[in-house]
């Protein structure tokens, strides 16, 4: 007879179904009155730190049909690599930028953040990751909402360094992680399945 | 007592490894959705970092006076939702059994006749015209949260020729750290569809899914007025940190 271990076990995740918007982006869906605007639609105000930049893309199901009704959430770092976060033991992170926005795609499966181009985080053994913006995407037929990171074309140098790059490299799927950078607007395409499907994380 | 040790650095440990034993798998063939919209490779996995550690925080004063209250935060004025009253409460806890404080709960459902507020809805059954279908609330210091709503009715959807989805509350709940962020969906105790909807058994073990099944809570029914279910939700919980001990570990 040994001791009982009493962890308990996390809830089973279940898809957020075709009507997500209702509960998460409830004005978007003509839900009005309730609250005055949806949660993350702004990220960036005057007094944002950093360089503006717009992260665009299309989410795609594996025949290429645009995923029309997902959710994405998107979480990252200031300008200086700091996370404005309870669980951030660092100080200093920019009061005027959250890291957090969420955005509904629309009839052709697109997104759309302003934010600002993060700065890099302290990995495993406190090396330096290369900066990098947290995506997480919901929908009906996804039954656990899928985790992945988009990196920078502009950052090839950080980007041979960046450790969860390297744990992709072998693959030969490291490209579908990094997002082509022109001007301002940053777009990485996201593809569910199938051919070029993008790399998701458990992490 | 204090539960962190003075000089050391204040590091949130990193999330014990997810068990996908208990979750539904992405490709799920029951659930005609799933199949074209599951990954086919296998997810690359590696211990949290600083970047799944951290999550955004939201503050009570972002909740409005009727966030919590589905049945009048869309009526006319005077008037409610029609449905079966009830209040749903529960306690948003870590796989540590720690209370989780101060984190944001969203839910959203059909209304009593099973039709969403939603443009992409056309099932036959009638819009409440006082129902918007939505409310959030943000946890205490004990993790609790509740809401009053309306039950919701179960409604039709084209998977199999003939399949009704149990009534059932969507929940999505953050954590402490991103990589906590959960959506799922709440049932009710008894409803003889739970065991034959293709979206619950999706999830292969049947002791996970009755995880998601909240019971009648007769103690916290209000005589008169509402019946009470309880739901409380786990998230992933932190490994200890036994060198760099802060409250966000163990």
């Amino acid at each position: 007879m040994v001791n009982t271990i009493n962890y308990l076990k996390e809830t089973p995740s279940q898809t957020a179904g075709p009507y997500v918007h209702i509960g998460m982006v409830p004005n978007f869906c003509d839900i009005t009155g309730v609250i005055a605007e949806d949660l993350g639609k702004a990220m960036i105000g005057d007094g944002t730190k950093g360089e503006r930049i717009t992260i665009t893309g299309r989410v795609l199901d594996g025949a290429g049909n645009p995923v029309n009704d997902c959710v994405v959430e998107i979480w990252q770092a200031d300008a200086n690599g700091i996370y404005n976060s309870p669980a951030e033991h660092r100080s200093g992170a920019d009061e005027n930028f959250a890291g957090w926005g969420r955005c509904p795609a629309d009839k052709d499966g697109v997104f759309r953040f302003d934010t600002i181009k993060p700065g890099q985080v302290p990995g495993p053994n406190g090396a330096p990751m290369a900066p990098h913006v947290s995506l997480w995407i919901v929908a009906r037929g996804i039954n656990i909402g899928l985790l992945t990171r988009m990196y920078f074309s502009d950052e090839a140098e950080a980007n041979a360094k960046d450790p969860i790059l390297a744990r992709v490299r072998p693959s030969g799927r490291e490209h579908t992680l990094i997002g082509k950078r022109e001007g301002d607007t940053v777009t990485f395409d996201i593809r569910l399945q199938g051919e070029e499907e993008t790399v998701f994380l458990d992490a | 007592m204090s539960t962190s040790l003075p000089n050391t650095p204040q590091i949130a440990g990193s999330f014990f490894a997810r068990d996908h034993s208990r979750h539904p798998p992405s490709y799920a063939p029951g659930y005609k959705s799933s199949v074209l919209r599951a990954p086919k490779q296998t997810l690359v996995s590696f211990d949290s970092t600083l970047s799944e550690r951290t999550g955004p925080a939201f503050g009570h004063n972002m909740i409005g006076e009727l966030d919590n209250d589905l049945i009048v935060n869309y009526a006319r004025p005077g008037e409610a939702a029609i449905g079966q009253r009830i209040l749903v409460h529960g306690q948003i806890l870590d796989e540590n059994a720690r209370p989780v404080p101060n984190v944001l709960v969203e839910y959203w459902q059909a209304n009593a006749g099973g039709r969403y507020r939603h443009k992409k809805e056309s099932y036959l059954a009638a819009v409440d015209p006082n129902f918007g279908g939505f409310g959030r609330s943000i946890t205490d210091e004990n993790g609790y949260y509740w809401f009053k709503t309306v039950k919701p009715g179960a409604y039709p959807w084209p998977n199999g020729v003939n399949d009704w989805r149990p009534a059932h509350i969507h929940f999505s709940v953050f954590g402490t750290g991103f990589v906590q962020r959960l959506i799922t969906q709440m049932y009710f105790e008894g409803d003889p569809m739970i065991d034959i909807c293709p979206i619950v058994n999706t999830i292969s073990d049947k002791e996970a899914i009755k995880q998601l099944i909240a019971p009648l809570d007769m103690g916290n029914t209000i005589p008169m007025d509402m019946r009470a279910y309880k739901f409380d939700i786990v998230l992933r919980g932190r490994r200890s940190t036994y060198f760099e001990n802060r409250p966000e570990g163990n």
